[in-house]
């Protein structure tokens, strides 16, 4: 598998996305600078955590603007892969390939801990590496990961099963307990029209090595090599 | 020469913090009257603050040599050899008026500030560290000064992500009107490619690159250098303003600058902004500078030579480069969306000439003002000998988990989760022991090693007994690394204390600097960096003495550590060293009898030395399944902590003999580590040939109890939902 990540001023966890790529797929990805219109022929294009432009304005707003992310609608339009994580979720809200938005926490505070998901489709590129109803703990590291959409948003996406992913408690069970974030239905990552772009607040990238205590992000990377190459 | 406005008066110079003498000096030194900005320079440079004048004399006696050692104190950062052509580059540093005033402004500017210190150095910074002291938490500001702290080291360290991986944080009134926060950054660096901010050759241009000037903290070196009264609100324009999007940038450029062979020195513009990083350039080069303060780039109209010299804007660098690398130097820059400004250049006249508006502003010999900064020898007197309490003295708790449990939610001993979850601690994908352990590990990335970091102090044992609390900082820090496996390696230190023009405020600086001294000594521990807070009072009510300690250590293997969590049921737990139930000075005494009191536990560093060696070397031959230094509370405290970490198992102590139960379950006896292992008897036989105390105390159990005597039981559920409870509760107002 082929990859590259988009790389805007501001952003910091593109080392520890290119880490996580290279274990799994064995491929360094292609590192590209945000103002670069012109991005190599790939399988998978990563929009990745961080600061984009330090979230001054609104998380991710800048930086949907930036020309790389032009290319990246484009090759989404095409039926490219692309995986947005966090800050790259935001972007991908921002841009319009995903529906809604991120807001700050309910809690009004960042938050950086390992986090109960369950696996609500395993119909996607990123997905079918899981067990449907499987918990997993991944970590997060975010100010604004309140996932918001009308409801109607909310319902068609759930009717067309485009919710890949949602934050539970230790039962496994969607609770106000188990929402860190006040997300809209409990939400952690949805998946486009397509179903081959996912947005996703946590960070599977941080969850790929034995050593760092968790590999539960692995099965996201793997399906994704086995499907693209 | 003519020089602007050169009509300053004495009372003009007092209010710069200047002394009566140290005016005559600078007349003699100018052998004429300063201009305004002449007098700005002076007393930025000889504040307390950026000259050290109380502190420099015994801050000399402390050990700063060992074959670790690449680069000791005097630099932006403390530079240690870790093996493979690598070095780690590191220090602390204060940022404690700033942060009483403004705090969330305050904490992240301090943050900013220590990561510039290490990348300076051509270090990528690998962690963050931080060491916090609030007041009583029922004083009404500290609420207040808690969340916009922890607000502030979060908002700085997440955006440019590094990630923040262990600290301490106390509570006590003495710090009411003085805060301290202490940040600390560990960086890694091509050992043969570390930078140094001497400048060389005469004629090159010199360079500013980051962020725009603006009035933001002028004279904040001088007011971290007096005490505060009831005005200190009003101080509040001296604190900068931080901006870490722009430092990350500047990072990322000045790391990729430094990969070419292009820089021939850097300084960043910290306190005293472009005042000291060109006096540091210069000075240390044996040369002068020439600067055009027309060219410095600036955000706000209309700024005097004395505001851009004095500004304390943030994300700012000053460099000499080679003339050739000028071009592709711009270009990284520019790329970067920075400025990249010639603002001078160097001469041979060994003078720092600033003009601006075509007239000379300042004409300053550098080697003089450097030379003869002030140095005091201030008088001290040391600190009365407490007395010792005896443990059979202090009356047993109604049941010893009842007590326990109200250690585990006092303020010092409560969980820091609400805290530290607040910081990014795992972006870099390479933090193998999160915050809540002994010590943080962080893989060294493509090599087999980690580094174990950590901050200590224990004010209360400093205020009681100065050369002990010194001491006992310095082997904490060494034996909260060395219970991660780790070697300790060296040591940054933050010595934060009270108004040194007072004889015993001074005592507690000669006391602690003389108890860190032996401990670095004896525990080949030397010290490469540091950085000295003095003035922290207010209303003449001084702080605790304060010497922090941010060690660093190595672990060869990054595969060979131990962490504090019990690990499986039938674990023997063995306690590691002596324990004589010493009570002077503990939490137990603080928090139960509502007793400040006594000697602190004596610090004994030979037998420091060899407990540790012990420990360090079970751990590396795996015969170890967890592993907690005994510090605060004790024995009892150290094996709840073990429980809470785990999942869900818990322990049964055996009865103590030899003494009153309370004193040696809660006792504060130093050079002690709790382990637990599957195979008691050949650690007990290896700790009997190496002459070192040992003792199985009780096992780890699986049933969710903690038990510490007889029919004297606590359910882990009940321990943690007090221990995790109070600092949330407690923010929540409630």
């Amino acid at each position: 598998m082929k990859s590259a990540i988009i790389v805007f001023p501001g952003t910091n966890r593109e080392r520890d996305m290119a880490l996580a790529l290279k274990r799994i797929s064995g491929r360094d990805p292609a590192m590209i600078w945000y103002t670069d219109t012109a991005i190599p022929d790939v399988d998978l294009i990563v929009v990745p955590g961080g600061f984009a432009y330090g979230d001054y304005l609104r998380a991710g707003a800048m930086a949907a603007r930036a020309p790389a992310m032009r290319t990246v609608v484009e090759r989404a339009g095409a039926g490219a892969a692309v995986l947005g994580v966090c800050n790259g979720f935001q972007v991908l809200t921002e841009i319009g390939l995903l529906p809604g938005a991120l807001m700050r926490n309910a809690g009004l505070k960042f938050i950086c801990r390992n986090l109960d998901l369950r696996v609500e489709t395993t119909g996607s590129l990123f997905t079918s590496g899981y067990a449907k109803g499987q918990c997993l703990s991944i970590p997060v590291a975010h100010n604004d990961g309140n996932y918001f959409a009308d409801d109607a948003t909310l319902d068609r996406l759930e009717g067309e099963d485009r919710v890949a992913f949602r934050y539970v408690d230790a039962e496994g069970e969607t609770s106000e307990a188990g929402n860190p974030n006040g997300s809209a239905r409990s939400i952690a990552g949805v998946l486009s029209e397509n179903r081959r772009v996912l947005g996703f607040m946590p960070h599977p990238e941080n969850a790929t090595d034995p050593a760092l205590g968790g590999i539960d992000g692995q099965p996201m990377f793997k399906a994704l090599v086995e499907a693209l190459s | 020469m003519s020089i602007a406005n050169a009509t300053i008066s004495l009372e003009q110079a007092t209010e710069h913090g200047l002394s009566e003498q140290e005016y005559a000096n600078i007349l003699e030194i100018l052998e004429r009257e300063p201009s305004l900005t002449e007098l700005g320079i002076f007393s930025s440079m000889w504040s307390e603050h950026c000259s050290y004048k109380s502190s420099k004399k015994w801050l000399k006696t402390l050990p700063t040599e060992g074959p670790q050692v690449i680069q000791g104190p005097g630099e932006n950062a403390g530079v240690i050899d870790i093996g493979d052509g690598q070095a780690a580059v590191f220090k602390i540093e204060s940022h404690n008026h700033p942060s009483f005033i403004e705090p969330y402004q305050g904490a992240a500017t301090g943050v900013g500030g220590i990561l510039r210190d290490v990348f300076t150095m051509g270090a990528r910074p690998i962690a963050n560290l931080n060491a916090l002291r609030f007041g009583d938490p029922a004083h009404p500001k500290t609420r207040h000064l808690v969340s916009g702290v922890v607000a502030g080291i979060g908002g700085y360290g997440n955006c440019i992500g590094v990630p923040t991986v262990a600290g301490e944080v106390n509570f006590h009134r003495a710090y009411n009107g003085n805060i301290l926060v202490n940040a600390m950054t560990v960086g890694l660096a091509p050992a043969d490619r570390i930078f140094y901010s001497a400048a060389a050759g005469a004629g090159n241009p010199v360079i500013y690159v980051g962020a725009k000037t603006g009035r933001d903290g002028i004279h904040g070196a001088t007011m971290a250098s007096a005490e505060f009264n009831e005005d200190a609100e009003e101080k509040r324009p001296t604190v900068q303003v931080g901006d870490p999007f722009t430092e990350k940038l500047l990072l990322e450029a000045c790391l990729e600058l430094m990969a070419e062979d292009a820089i021939i020195a850097i300084q960043d513009m910290g306190a005293a902004g472009l005042t000291s990083s060109s006096v540091e350039m210069a000075g240390k080069g044996g040369l002068g500078m020439e600067l055009d303060l027309d060219a410095v780039p600036v955000r706000e109209e209309a700024m005097t030579a004395y505001e851009i010299m004095l500004s304390e804007s943030q994300e700012r660098m000053l460099m000499v480069l080679k003339p050739e690398a000028e071009a592709k130097a711009r270009a990284i820059f520019e790329r970067w969306g920075l400025d990249f400004a010639i603002i001078g250049r160097l001469t041979t006249t060994g003078r720092l000439v600033i003009k601006k508006d075509g007239t000379v502003q300042a004409d300053i010999p550098i080697d003089p003002m450097v030379d003869q900064s002030p140095e005091y020898d201030r008088p001290w007197e040391a600190t009365p000998a407490p007395s010792v309490i005896n443990a059979a003295d202090v009356p047993a708790p109604a049941s010893l988990t009842g007590a326990l449990a109200t250690l585990m939610a006092s303020p010092d001993l409560a969980s820091r989760r609400w805290i530290w979850e607040q910081f990014d601690h795992l972006v870099m994908n390479d933090t193998i022991v999160r915050p809540g352990g002994d010590a943080a590990v962080v893989r060294v990335r493509d090599t087999a090693k980690a580094l174990a970091m950590t901050v200590d102090c224990t004010p209360r044992y400093c205020a009681a007994h100065p050369e002990t609390g010194g001491a006992q900082a310095v082997a904490e820090a060494w034996r909260n690394l060395t219970a991660t496996g780790a070697t300790p390696l060296a040591l940054t230190n933050n010595m934060n204390f009270g108004n040194p023009e007072r004889p015993r405020i001074m005592g507690q600086f000669v006391g602690c600097i003389a108890g860190m001294r032996a401990a670095a000594k004896q525990l080949e521990f030397p010290v490469v960096s540091g950085n000295v807070s003095l003035y922290n009072e207010t209303d003449g009510e001084a702080i605790l003495p304060t010497p922090v300690i941010g060690g660093v250590g190595i672990l060869p293997d990054a595969s060979k550590y131990a962490t504090i969590a019990f690990k499986q049921a039938g674990d023997a737990v063995i306690v590691i060293g002596e324990t004589s139930g010493w009570l002077g000075q503990s939490i137990y005494l603080r928090e139960i009898e509502g007793r400040e009191e006594g000697a602190p536990p004596p610090v004994d560093l030979a037998i420091e030395k060899a407990n540790g060696a012990f420990v360090r070397a079970l751990i590396q031959d795996g015969r170890v399944s967890a592993c907690h230094d005994l510090s605060d509370g004790g024995i009892a405290v150290a094996v709840a902590e073990m429980a809470l970490a785990s999942r869900g198992l818990g322990a049964a102590l055996d009865e103590p003999g030899g003494g009153p139960a309370h004193a040696l379950l809660f006792g504060e006896d130093q050079a002690r580590y709790l382990i637990t292992t599957s195979d008691a008897d050949t650690v007990l036989a290896g700790a009997r040939a190496a002459g070192v105390p040992a003792s199985v105390i009780g096992q780890v159990t699986g049933d969710g109890q903690l038990t510490l005597g007889p029919g004297d039981s606590i359910s882990l559920d009940m321990l943690r939902s007090r221990h995790e409870g109070w600092l949330p509760e407690y923010m929540r107002g409630a």
